[in-house]
């Protein structure tokens, strides 16, 4: 594991990621009624239109997310404190950017891996960078998982996951 | 005593070798899901649901499928226990009372005593639970037949102004939650005139948002981010467990049987309220620590602060399927999830079930009884094994799960846009829980959305859009009263403590 150098430095105050989550819902919530009265929010001769029920649901997220964005000013001190340390939000990227390459690596419009092989590669990069793991160890883990994965939903369940070129070699589409 | 016949009936179902095979794996998986973090009940249902799929299609395959996912929430509940104490880490929320005496307890060198009163209690809350469904379900489901769509919305409604009165956070972020959940579940084609809504001309958001995605997303990825951020070092006690231990904790626990027999109706009564299973457990450890002789020294490591809330947890957890399964509307994330599960299989959740498919459902019911005794031998015999799981370096748990999440994703629609909505909805999981806002009232809208909106429009399409049907018959009003009362209890209570407070003054 890296040893995390300590930074305490906020990234944000929890004043400002409530007031900004406040301020994504009353986004949401107008859309949710714009597109609500394109479709028309009202009473029609065969009963309530398509937007009747959603129109509704927009505004009682636009209400309650004024009030969620007043209460966010009115914290007091307890809106000084930190929403997330900048060496956590670190730790909190080492897995989410390696999720987001992993994800792009399994299907792209470029080179697809196919879910086996990029799950491999992922595990096995992640055991090297973040646990510092011997070659060898990586290799059983990483291998001896996707064999295991591989058995039971294309061989025992009869799910068929997105393949990639080694499946190919053995014949499996 | 007709409940009996069909019980007895259930049994004959549920009892084949295939099935009790599946129960044990259920519960073997259910456990280990329970103690690895970022795989709760919730998720773990979730991603393993879309294997059942072809399960299903078979003759009475659909009672083995409901078995197989319902032993995994036994196991999944029963696996809370054994991080909370061992390693002072709630698994679920409603294991966050357990850790109060069972984490000093395993401190001081009881931690078998501790799981052992743990998985006991467990154990004796779910089968209260469970007889409790075997007779009062048939009864609710006959009542249930006369509802109509006012009725049914007005269930919705008190299901849904129940999270917000019993939440304990902000109700406006409860309200916020639930409502982005019906605004989600509203997106793609809208069953009735075929409009196409919120799609915004993408084409891969005319399906809609499956709430199976926003499961996994929410509870798994978002998990896994909040758990990293944290350290990521278990430090866990050593457990011993062997038959001497078990069998020493059994000679002491009926010392407390009136903790768990209250504990058991505090949990059955507040399971079958949506979001029940977390307050139950925190009211009977409160109510044991004032009613127990030793109620001074709870937290200290006593045996009854582990009883109280781990009973009422499991029959909370428990009793929530009662109204799963009478009415179709789930009283817990996993139940939801289940009863998304029934959707699939094509079965209509219900009164109509009962009559229907007495089968299956006593064939579940009867599982109920299995699978918590399959579930009682597997933790007693196995802790060590679970325990062992946890101390699995997490560079090497973190990316399994997070594979173990994309392939669940995957598989529910085999869409690779589903894997990356897991993504999206696993940093906003992240953030509406460090903020606070509730999960469980937004994947339940989202769940319920569609069958809340179909049963709303059609009582409008009744009453030619007059809001006063919902309060035109003595079922329906009397419903809705409770809802809207409940919907503003934060209020009320504020109002009430007010009052109080200026009678203090005077």
């Amino acid at each position: 594991m890296e040893e995390p150098r300590n930074d305490d430095r906020a990234v944000g105050s929890m004043r400002t990621w409530e007031a900004a989550v406040a301020v994504a819902f009353l986004v949401f919530g107008s859309i949710v009624m714009w597109d609500s009265r394109r479709l028309g929010a009202s009473w029609a001769s065969d009963g309530p239109q398509a937007g009747y029920f959603p129109f509704y649901i927009g505004l009682i997220i636009f209400l309650a997310s004024m009030a969620n964005l007043v209460r966010a000013f009115m914290m007091g001190p307890k809106g000084e404190r930190p929403f997330v340390t900048v060496s956590a939000m670190r730790m909190v990227l080492t897995v989410m950017v390696p999720s987001v390459i992993y994800v792009a690596l399994i299907q792209n419009p470029v080179y697809s891996l196919g879910i086996y092989e990029a799950s491999a590669i992922f595990i096995a990069a992640f055991m090297r960078v973040v646990g510092k793991y011997a070659w060898p160890m990586i290799v059983a883990v990483s291998l001896g998982v996707m064999t295991v994965f591989f058995l039971m939903f294309e061989v025992w369940f009869k799910v068929p996951l997105p393949k990639g070129p080694i499946e190919a070699l053995f014949g499996f589409q | 005593m007709q409940e009996i016949n069909s019980l007895i009936g259930g049994f004959g179902v549920a009892l084949t070798w295939f099935n009790i095979m599946l129960m044990l794996a259920g519960v073997t998986l259910g456990v280990l899901i329970g103690v690895l973090p970022g795989l709760g009940g919730a998720n773990g249902v979730a991603i393993l649901l879309p294997l059942t799929f072809s399960m299903a299609q078979q003759p009475g395959g659909a009672t083995s499928a409901i078995i197989l996912l319902s032993c995994i929430y036994w196991g999944a509940l029963f696996g809370g226990a054994i991080t909370s104490i061992l390693f002072n880490i709630p698994g679920e929320p409603w294991s966050v009372a357990t850790t109060f005496d069972g984490y000093p307890m395993a401190q001081k060198g009881q931690a078998g005593q501790a799981l052992t009163a743990a998985f006991t209690s467990s154990f004796v809350g779910a089968f209260i639970a469970v007889v409790m469904i075997t007779f009062l379900s048939p009864i609710v489901a006959r009542f249930a037949l006369q509802f109509g769509p006012p009725e049914f919305f007005s269930v919705y409604l008190l299901t849904f102004c129940a999270f917000v009165g019993m939440a304990k956070g902000a109700p406006f972020k409860t309200i916020a939650a639930m409502m982005a959940g019906f605004a989600l579940a509203s997106v793609g084609i809208d069953t009735v005139t075929g409009q196409l809504r919120l799609t915004f001309g993408f084409f891969e958001l005319l399906k809609g948002f499956d709430f199976l995605i926003a499961v996994i997303g929410l509870f798994g990825i978002g998990e896994i981010l909040l758990t990293i951020e944290e350290g990521l070092v278990f430090r866990g006690a050593q457990a011993k467990m062997n038959m001497r231990v078990v069998l020493e904790t059994w000679k002491e626990l009926p010392k407390y049987w009136k903790t768990s027999l209250r504990s058991s109706i505090v949990g059955c009564l507040m399971g079958i309220v949506p979001g029940g299973a977390t307050p139950a457990s925190f009211m009977a450890y409160g109510v044991a620590k004032r009613v127990s002789r030793d109620g001074p020294q709870f937290g200290t490591g006593k045996m009854e602060g582990v009883v109280a809330p781990e009973t009422a947890a499991h029959a909370a957890g428990t009793s929530a399927l009662l109204p799963m399964l009478t009415l179709g509307v789930p009283g817990s994330p996993t139940a939801a999830v289940l009863l998304g599960g029934l959707l699939i299989w094509g079965l209509q959740p219900g009164p109509l079930l009962f009559v229907e498919k007495p089968d299956f459902v006593w064939g579940l019911i009867a599982s109920m009884y299995l699978g918590n005794i399959a579930g009682l031998i597997v933790v007693l015999t196995c802790v060590p094994l679970f325990a062992s799981i946890l101390r699995v370096p997490f560079s090497i748990i973190a990316p399994v799960i997070l594979v173990i999440c994309a392939i669940g994703a995957f598989t529910v629609h085999n869409s690779m846009f589903d894997v990356w909505l897991m993504l999206v909805f696993g940093v906003m999981g992240y953030v509406f829980k460090k903020l606070d806002y509730p999960l469980a009232p937004l994947v339940l809208a989202l769940v319920l959305g569609d069958r809340a909106e179909d049963s709303f429009r059609q009582s409008m399409l009744i009453s030619q859009g007059d809001m006063t049907l919902f309060f035109s018959k003595p079922l329906v009003g009397g419903i809705t009263t409770l809802a809207l009362l409940l919907l503003f209890w934060p209020l009320i209570s504020m109002a009430l403590a007010a009052l109080r407070a200026r009678r203090a003054v005077d």
